[in-house]
This record gives structure tokens, C-alpha cells and sequence, in this order.
């Protein structure tokens, strides 16, 4: 019973915050915006709009052959002038293939290419979201002297900080499933309607719900820590400290330092390239200071592939330390 | 009787980059059931550092402490539901109104939610209750401080400066409540530096200063074990007090202070012989008034804390026990 009413009693406090719900209702109307946004931009390719597309590509190859002509007529009047090679004939001569219908066809969205980008923009929001909800949730408890209140009814104090951890992860992960879901039917809907769902075989469906599910992971990681940082701080403003500390010493000014000293590969240092690897399953990094020749292809730059299992591994180690941290102080340090 | 709370050679010690300091050094404390408990210290002495470790909120560094005749902090889970407390100034989420402060704490605590307007009734908030904690006075906040520890209907009360802010009306409510806590059946343990207050509800003090017990027992023990009644006697105008002062020395008055326009006389039996004494030095006296020992002047006494002219005392600055961690009484 114990346990339980505690649950309850924070899942209420939760809830029960204005900054939360202000929060998630902006963070969804920003979401309503993007589809609206996506959906507006994209329509539905027939045999009109292809139609459409070949004539304006014949228009423009037909404009290049009249403007190449110009040019061999100035060019063999005064040749090696103007900028105009001395041999006319070496002038380039457009060629139909070089001016593609593809240039011409109206944004469409395509699910099975464009949906990956969309689920990322997803994840991304709404790590943010997890992030300052998480903070703000238990630093304005330790803050506001909440915390204190609480332990004098309910001393044991990781039972108290990890029940409210978990609510907090339990109302991330149904939040973000529920809008998972309502994203993904959306831009199906958008596909249907202004694009195809063309290529999203059983296999690519699952596929797409797996990346869903890492989004879901990675949103959990992003509330635990912003919980983390601010429980280890006593209050919210420690972990939005620590997140613009963050993205100013280590992904700007680290990424800047280690760029000036030609540090290969220096954007492993950057956390989104760590979330675009767990997201996309892999990332490959190219150090284009480097040569690795082939006969084939010539100079190559060297590579370098991060993928979702050792992003995953690095998030995890960010969250049991930081989470690891919390808990061991909640437990060792004195509440004054 | 039997005691409710115990402590005995409590230390705590803080250490920082400036050094070491002992918060409390051998601290010994003893509640008896169902009395009204003043503890009284001045600024630093350690109160609320002892009031927090009992309540788990800070780890000692020695000693033993039971509540309800449990080890605590070993126990303190067992026995939190019976002991209700406020520590410090009231803190609140300030966005919630008063009701979903107190029945977040209910839930949490397993308390049933009627008992939410109960306790708002009993500290005067009942029509306030849906009004949100930031538009409250600070009186106002104590009171729902004093609400959420009377949520779980408590065996042990402890109450840390609960007339903090409160009007003249509501103090005198704060204390009709706590006699009436104790009436039934209720242990209340309460910390303030309104002596006056302390004297009139409480059965039994502690004293504290420099993290040391200095005195402690029924409050009448205490005032007669630490400072003697004494008589203040002017004398008509142009006497100078010193003399007289010496005069009465010679006499025999065992304790005998001058001060701007009097002197206080103390271990004298009977006053009258004040009078008689300084009449065959041809010294009149103008007034000879008894005055009664108050728990104020014992607590600047043991303290150590009353103001000296010119001097700015500083909050470290205050009596450590002598004679070792006993005390008065028990």
C-alpha cells in the first residue's frame, strides 16, 4: 500500500503542475504544426504533375540549346574573348538527359524515404521536453522545500527518489507512445493523401517501428538525466546549467578546438551525432584531410561508422552515472 | 511517565574548506509523554541541526536516539507515521492551493483525504483551502505547516518555530492549540525564542547552546536552579549607587549588580532587611519591588546570549555547557 499511494501521490504531483501541462500542450501544438506544415508542403504525384514536370524539363533543355548556340555564334566571331575558349567547339553542348523531369516534380512525401527525418524531429522535441519536465519536476522539489515535506512522512529515501523517477519515466513512455502512435498515423494519413506509401513492405514497417522504439529509449534517457542532473543539483536550474554547459564547452567550443587542430573524426564529440546513430542505426563519419586510394575510386577519405549499439552503450553510461550519482547522494548527503 | 523521545550524546560535526565545526557535541534530550516540551537555544545552538537529525533528515555523526521507544534512524520508517513535524520556515510548491499540498501528502502518506479539511478547520484555513500557497502571508504558511504535520494525527509533534510570523491572535491560537494537542494525549516538542510563550504552555524545556545541553527538567526546576528571585531597590536621587551597592556587600547581600538607576539585590530573604540596612547609612529608599524570576533571563544566563552595551555579539558566540553534557532536573 505504502509504495502505491506514494505512486499515486506523485503521479497526481505530476500531473498536477502547470509548467507540465503548459509544456506538453505547447509541445504538442508545435508537433501539429510540423505535420500541418508537412502536409501543406507535399501533394500527391499523378500523371498531370509528370506531365508537367517533363514539359518544363523539355522547356529548359530547349532554352540551354538556344543559349548554346549564342554562345558558338560569339565564340566564332572572336574567339579566346569574353571568357570564350579559344577552340568553339570545346563549349559544352546540352544533352536531354542533363535536364531531369525529377527537378520539376512537386514535394511529395514519400514514407518510406521521408519518415526516418520526421521520427527524428520527433524524438528530438520531445527529448527536449523529457529533459526540462524531468529537471523541473524534482528540482522544484528540492527547491521548493517539497522534498523535505515528503521525506518527513516517507523517510526511506530512495525508495522516495526512485518512485518518483519512475512515475516520471512511466509518464514519458506513455506520452511518448501515445504520440508515436498519433505521429505515425498522421503521416501515414499525409502520405495517403499528399504522397506514397510505396516500398513499406512488412519489413520495412517493423523496421520503422523498431526506429520508434529507439526514439522512445532515447526520450526516456533525455528525462532520466534532466531528473538526474537536477536531483544531484537540488534544483532545475543545475541541469539547464549543466545541458547549456554542455552544448557550449563540449559541442561547440570542444568541436571547434579539436576542428582547428585537425582532429580526425573530432564529431564524435557532438551527443546529436551519438542520437542520429542510435536513430538511424549508424553513422558514418568521413575525415576528408585523409587519403585511402583505390584504383577504382581514387582518394577516398577515411571512414569512420558509429553504430546504434555503441551509441546506446554511451548512452547508457551517461545515465547510470548521472542516475547512479543521483541516488547515491539522495542516499549519503544531509537534507539542510 | 515514559519518555517518548530520548537522545543521548548526539554530535554532529560539519567540516568544510574554513574547518570543523561541531553543529552538536554530546547532546542529550529527554521527552516525557504527553507534556508540551519547550527547546529553546539561541541562533546556531544547534536546534534545528538536532530536530533534523532526529527526524532523519541529517546523518549524526554519534550518539542514540529513539522515538516511541524505537532506534532511530534505524527505525525512523516504523515510526514516521506517528510523529508529526515542521522544521525551519514553512516550504511549500507554491503554485499548489492548500488542499492539493496537504492531500499530495495524505495520498502519500496513506492518510485518508477527510482528514485534509479537518486539520484545515483546526488551523483556521478552512476557507482559504483552495487558494494557491504563493498568495499566503508567512502566519499563513505556518499555519499550513502546522496542518501538514497535524495531518497524520501524530504521538509526537515537533514544532520548529510555529508562531513564525504569526499575529498576536494567532499565536495565542497556536498555543490554545498545542495545550489542547496535549489535553489529548498528544506529545508536542516545541522550538521558539518566544519565551514568554515557552513558559506559559510548556511543562517541561530543554535548553541548548553550542550544540550542548545546559539545562532541562519542569520549567519551575529550571527557573529555581538557575537564577534566585531578586529585589530591585532604587534610592532617592543624587546616591551614588556604587557606595550603596558597597554598602550593602558589607552587609552581607550575597549578590548585589548596580545598574543605570538601580541596584538588584538577590539571596536576600527578606527585603525589609535591604531597608533597614541602608537606613542606618542614612539612605532612603524610594522603592524595594520584588521581581520574579522569568525564562527569559535564565535563557540569556545560560546562554550567555543577554546583550552587553557596545558589544556585538556574534551568533557562534553563545555559552558552551559547563560541567559536563548533564543538565538540570530530570
Amino acid at each position: 500500500m505504502g509504495t502505491v499511494s506514494l505512486a499515486t501521490a506523485e503521479l497526481r504531483r505530476l500531473t498536477k503542475r502547470r509548467f507540465v501541462r503548459w509544456l506538453v500542450a505547447g509541445t504538442l501544438a508545435v508537433m501539429v504544426a510540423i505535420a500541418a506544415g508537412i502536409s501543406l508542403s507535399n501533394e500527391k504525384v499523378g500523371p498531370e504533375q509528370v506531365a508537367q514536370a517533363k514539359a518544363a524539363a523539355e522547356r529548359e533543355y530547349q532554352d540551354a540549346v538556344r543559349q548554346a548556340e549564342q554562345d558558338r555564334l560569339t565564340c566564332e566571331r572572336a574567339p579566346g574573348t569574353n571568357g570564350l575558349p579559344a577552340d568553339c567547339t570545346q563549349l559544352y553542348q546540352p544533352q536531354p538527359q542533363d535536364f531531369s523531369p525529377d527537378w520539376h516534380m512537386p514535394s511529395t512525401f514519400t514514407f518510406k524515404s521521408d519518415f526516418g527525418a520526421v521520427l527524428t524531429t520527433f524524438a528530438a522535441i520531445f527529448v527536449l521536453l523529457g529533459f526540462v519536465v524531468g529537471a523541473s519536476y524534482v528540482g522544484a522539489e528540492w527547491s521548493s522545500g517539497g522534498m523535505m515535506n515528503l521525506l518527513l512522512w516517507r523517510p526511506r529515501r530512495l525508495q522516495v527518489l526512485g518512485t518518483k523517477l519512475g512515475i516520471l519515466l512511466g509518464a514519458a513512455a506513455a506520452l511518448s507512445v501515445v504520440v508515436a502512435v498519433l505521429w505515425t498515423l498522421a503521416f501515414i494519413g499525409i502520405a495517403s493523401t499528399r504522397g506514397t506509401l510505396d516500398g513499406m513492405t512488412a519489413g520495412a514497417w517493423r523496421s520503422t517501428a523498431l526506429t520508434e522504439l529507439r526514439a522512445v529509449v532515447l526520450i526516456l534517457l533525455g528525462t532520466a538525466i534532466g531528473f538526474g542532473l537536477a536531483s544531484l543539483g537540488r534544483h532545475t536550474a543545475v541541469a539547464l546549467g549543466v545541458a547549456a554547459g554542455v552544448v557550449v564547452v563540449l559541442q561547440f567550443g570542444l568541436f571547434l578546438v579539436l576542428n582547428m587542430a585537425s582532429v580526425p573524426f573530432g564529431e564524435i564529440f557532438l551527443l546529436p551525432i551519438w542520437a542520429v546513430a542510435w536513430m538511424n542505426k549508424e553513422i558514418k563519419l568521413e575525415n576528408y584531410q585523409s587519403c585511402a586510394y583505390s584504383a577504382v575510386n581514387g582518394c577516398q577519405p577515411d571512414t569512420l561508422t558509429l553504430t546504434w549499439p555503441m551509441a546506446g552503450g554511451l548512452w547508457v553510461a551517461i545515465f547510470v552515472v548521472i542516475v547512479g550519482a543521483a541516488l547515491w547522494t539522495m542516499q549519503r548527503r544531509d537534507i539542510t | 511517565m515514559t519518555a517518548v523521545l530520548e537522545i543521548e550524546g548526539l554530535q554532529k560535526t560539519y567540516r568544510s574548506r574554513k574547518g570543523v565545526r561541531r553543529a552538536l557535541d554530546g547532546f542529550d534530550m529527554v521527552v516525557e509523554s504527553g507534556q508540551v516540551h519547550g527547546f529553546l537555544g539561541p541562533n546556531g545552538s544547534g536546534k534545528t541541526t538536532t530536530l533534523r537529525t532526529l527526524l532523519g533528515l541529517i546523518k549524526p555523526n554519534g550518539g542514540r536516539m529513539t522515538i516511541l521507544g524505537r532506534e532511530v534512524p534505524e527505525h525512523l520508517p516504523a515510526v514516521a507515521g506517528q510523529v508529526g513535524a515542521i522544521v525551519e520556515s514553512p516550504q511549500f510548491f507554491l503554485p499548489f492551493t492548500a488542499w492539493d499540498t496537504l492531500s499530495l501528502l495524505a495520498d502519500a502518506g496513506g492518510v485518508p483525504r477527510p482528514r485534509v479539511p479537518e486539520v484545515l478547520e483546526l488551523v483556521g484555513l478552512r476557507d482559504r483551502a483552495k487558494d494557491r500557497v504563493k498568495t499566503f502571508s508567512l502566519g499563513m504558511k505556518q499555519r499550513l505547516a502546522v496542518a501538514s504535520a497535524l495531518l497524520k494525527n501524530p504521538k509526537l509533534l515537533i514544532l520548529d518555530e510555529p508562531a513564525n510570523g504569526l499575529d498576536p491572535g494567532g499565536i495565542r491560537e497556536m498555543r490554545s492549540l498545542m495545550r489542547t494537542l496535549s489535553e489529548a494525549g498528544m506529545t508536542v516538542v516545541v522550538s521558539s525564542h518566544i519565551l514568554g510563550e515557552i513558559q506559559l504552555i510548556c511543562d517541561s524545556v530543554t535548553i541548548i547552546s553550542a550544540g550542548r545541553r545546559v539545562a532541562a527538567g519542569s520549567v519551575a526546576s529550571v527557573l529555581s536552579h538557575n537564577r534566585s528571585a531578586g529585589v530591585r531597590v532604587r534610592v532617592e536621587p543624587g546616591v551614588d549607587l556604587v557606595a550603596v551597592a558597597e554598602v550593602l556587600r558589607s552587609a552581607g547581600a550575597p549578590q548585589v549588580t548596580a545598574a543605570d538607576d538601580h541596584l538588584m539585590v538577590g539571596g536576600v530573604d527578606r527585603p525589609a532587611w535591604i531597608t533597614w540596612v541602608l537606613a542606618q547609612h542614612e539612605v532612603w529608599v524610594s522603592e524595594l519591588a520584588p521581581v520574579a524570576v522569568d525564562l527569559e533571563s535564565v535563557f540569556l544566563e545560560l546562554t550567555g546570549t543577554a546583550p552587553v552595551d557596545g558589544v556585538n555579539r556574534q551568533v557562534d558566540e553563545s555559552a558552551a555547557a559547563t560541567g559536563g553534557a548533564g543538565g538540570w532536573g530530570q
